[in-house]
């Protein structure tokens, strides 16, 4: 039999219902993959073999029956953000410790419910603050890809690093991932892999550890543009445990791959051209202005005028409601206590100082000083207010387009250990300067391979959509996915 | 405004965070170079503007004042570092 890991979630899923193989040999291929090639990757940070072996099991069962369900015996993996009742929830920092739930979130509730079966939970940088996942406790994801004629190892892209990479190496036919500023994009554009964040609502967040709740949104990380589509369906739900979830009905996402784009039209924003990126990165987009275009598409420029001021106001926000969430690890109720402290304010500060890593601690901080008193306003406030600002451009901006095309990332995939980015927070944080726009719009926003750079490195090309448009953005993605027929995969030396 | 040693201390204690002393001096130069680069938001005009605090325009959604779930000690202290019949064991808060 040929090897069952390469298939796409849409491949494996027709092998299952017609038979072909079953879930128990699609599972213990994987099984088999991730136990080879883990200690150079570093995607799973806990494995659940025996879950994924029962889950197979049950699954073969109701295939046998005709009752197989929308994902019904597929192995996938789960971004560590994730809660999963009976299983290590680390969001991949060291004061969660051994924290084992005791409930399940509701997007991987749904993925059970519809069949799917557990490999494992996948590496991500520390509460999801990172472009490069080098803040996980467990240390960094290596990217599958590498430069032509280079050994470097690097960075898958973060914070779903351990997804992406998963995705990119067969480890899993699907992940989960999230995504606050670009976190789902970015390492799908590093790794070849589409990833997509819909818009903000349409998955419950209830059981995922929080980062900056008005910004985060689940999504996958996927091989192909109807895989993520197969993904949503099962992902987005209306919940009540979660008071910003939409009650709206999820439309079956899969009918809107293969529809034309004729007559569609086609936003591209003047600010999007930055000074500093390499031609490549035009060039890339001006071929998917032109794939566009022979498709049928109209192409019209636009304007986001608030663009440059996105990440920084990302930069208040997102810290300041992180500063927040993050109070509640305390060391009383669950997670890591100092063991040598003996008062409350000890505990406290010593539990959290050697429990959070050095971004996180930084990103508290920085949350704390723009809410203390005193810099609120200035702050805090204007930052919400630009915001605004930003969301308006793409209201204004959807009166004249029914999508935006825009590069995913400004660069493709960098070294580990980059000690420029390391020394340098902001230039760190630029790599989401094309994708956090729309987290703070709450708009979707979708990353599809369209080509390799000079180095032999993917490169994304990211569709935006008005609010609840999944559908059009998943239309032009899978036109842009058909003409750059990006079928490479990263030559195996792990 | 530029963030010192003692203002980096202050908000390290707003945090319930306790950085080294050594670690203060590099602290307040990061901080620094974020604020600094967050200062640009300066340059737009936001007189009238309504802040924007969520992406959903929603109004919160309201459910009956009743208990829908519950019973489940064991759960709720199952991952606490310290637990004695059901109640967390915390450090003594009063002398």
């Amino acid at each position: 039999m040929s090897d069952l890991t390469k298939l796409t979630l849409k491949g494996a899923l027709d092998g299952l219902k017609a038979k072909t193989f079953s879930s128990s040999e699609l599972t213990e291929a994987f099984i088999g993959a991730i136990e080879h090639s883990n200690g150079a990757l570093n995607a799973y940070v806990e494995t659940t073999f025996d879950k994924a072996r029962a889950q197979a099991k049950a699954s073969d069962e109701r295939l046998a029956k005709g009752e197989g369900r929308a994902l019904e015996g597929a192995p996938l993996g789960i971004k560590d953000l994730y809660c999963t009742e009976g299983v290590r929830t680390t969001a991949c920092s060291k004061i969660l410790g051994n924290f084992i739930p005791t409930y399940e979130s509701t997007v991987t509730a749904n993925l059970w419910q519809g069949g799917a079966v557990m490999l494992g939970k996948l590496n991500m940088d520390e509460f999801a603050m990172g472009s490069s996942n080098e803040t996980s406790h467990w240390g960094p994801v290596v990217n599958p890809w590498k430069a032509k004629d280079s050994n470097q190892a690097l960075t898958p892209g973060g914070s779903s690093g351990g997804s992406a990479a998963a995705v990119a190496a067969d480890l899993c036919l699907a992940a989960t991932a999230s995504d606050t500023g670009g976190s789902i994009r970015q390492p799908a554009a590093f790794t070849g892999t589409v990833g997509i964040k819909p818009t903000y609502g349409r998955a419950s967040r209830f059981g995922m550890v929080a980062f900056a709740s008005s910004l985060d949104q689940a999504g996958p990380i996927t091989k192909t543009v109807e895989d993520a589509a197969i993904m949503l369906n099962v992902m987005c739900s209306h919940d009540v445990k979660d008071s910003t979830s939409l009650d709206i009905e999820v439309p079956d996402f899969t009918k809107f791959i293969g529809k034309s784009v004729k007559g569609l039209r086609i936003g591209i924003p003047d600010e999007y051209r930055l000074d500093g990126i390499p031609a490549e990165i035009d060039a890339l987009w001006e071929q998917g202005i032109a794939w566009l275009k022979d498709a049928g598409a109209e192409i019209v420029r636009i304007t986001l005028p608030h663009t440059k001021y996105a990440l920084p106001c990302y930069y208040i926000v997102a810290p300041a409601e992180a500063s927040s969430n993050l109070a509640r690890y305390d060391g009383m109720r669950f997670g890591y206590r100092d063991p040598e402290a003996t008062n409350l304010v000890d505990t406290y500060e010593l539990s959290r100082s050697e429990g959070f890593g050095k971004e996180v601690k930084r990103r508290i901080m920085i949350g704390t000083y723009v809410l203390s008193a005193g810099f609120y306003d200035a702050y805090y406030v204007k930052a919400l207010k630009v915001r605004r600002k930003i969301a308006d451009d793409f209201t204004e901006a959807f009166k004249s387009c029914d999508v935006i095309l825009t590069p995913a990332t400004p660069s493709s995939a960098f070294a580990l250990g980059d000690e420029k980015k390391a020394a340098d927070p902001v230039s760190m944080y630029l790599n989401d300067v094309f994708t956090v726009t729309t987290n703070l719009a709450g708009l979707p926003g979708l990353s599809v391979p369209a080509g390799l750079d000079q180095h032999g490195l993917p490169l994304g090309l990211q569709v935006i959509g008005k609010a609840l448009d999944e559908g059009t953005v998943l239309t032009i993605a899978s036109v842009l996915e058909q003409a750059a027929g990006f079928t490479q995969k990263p030559s195996k030396w792990w | 405004m530029a963030i010192d040693v003692a203002t980096v201390k202050k908000v390290a204690s707003l945090s319930r965070l306790r950085e080294p002393e050594a670690r203060l001096e590099s602290l307040s130069g990061e901080l620094n170079g974020i604020l600094g680069w967050i200062e640009q938001l300066n340059e737009i005009d936001v007189t009238g503007v309504e802040p924007m605090t969520t992406a959903v325009a929603a109004a919160a959604p309201l459910r009956e004042d009743v208990v829908s779930d519950g019973g489940k000690v064991a759960d709720v202290v199952k991952n606490a570092p310290k637990t004695v019949d059901g109640f967390f064991v915390v450090p003594k808060v009063v002398e």
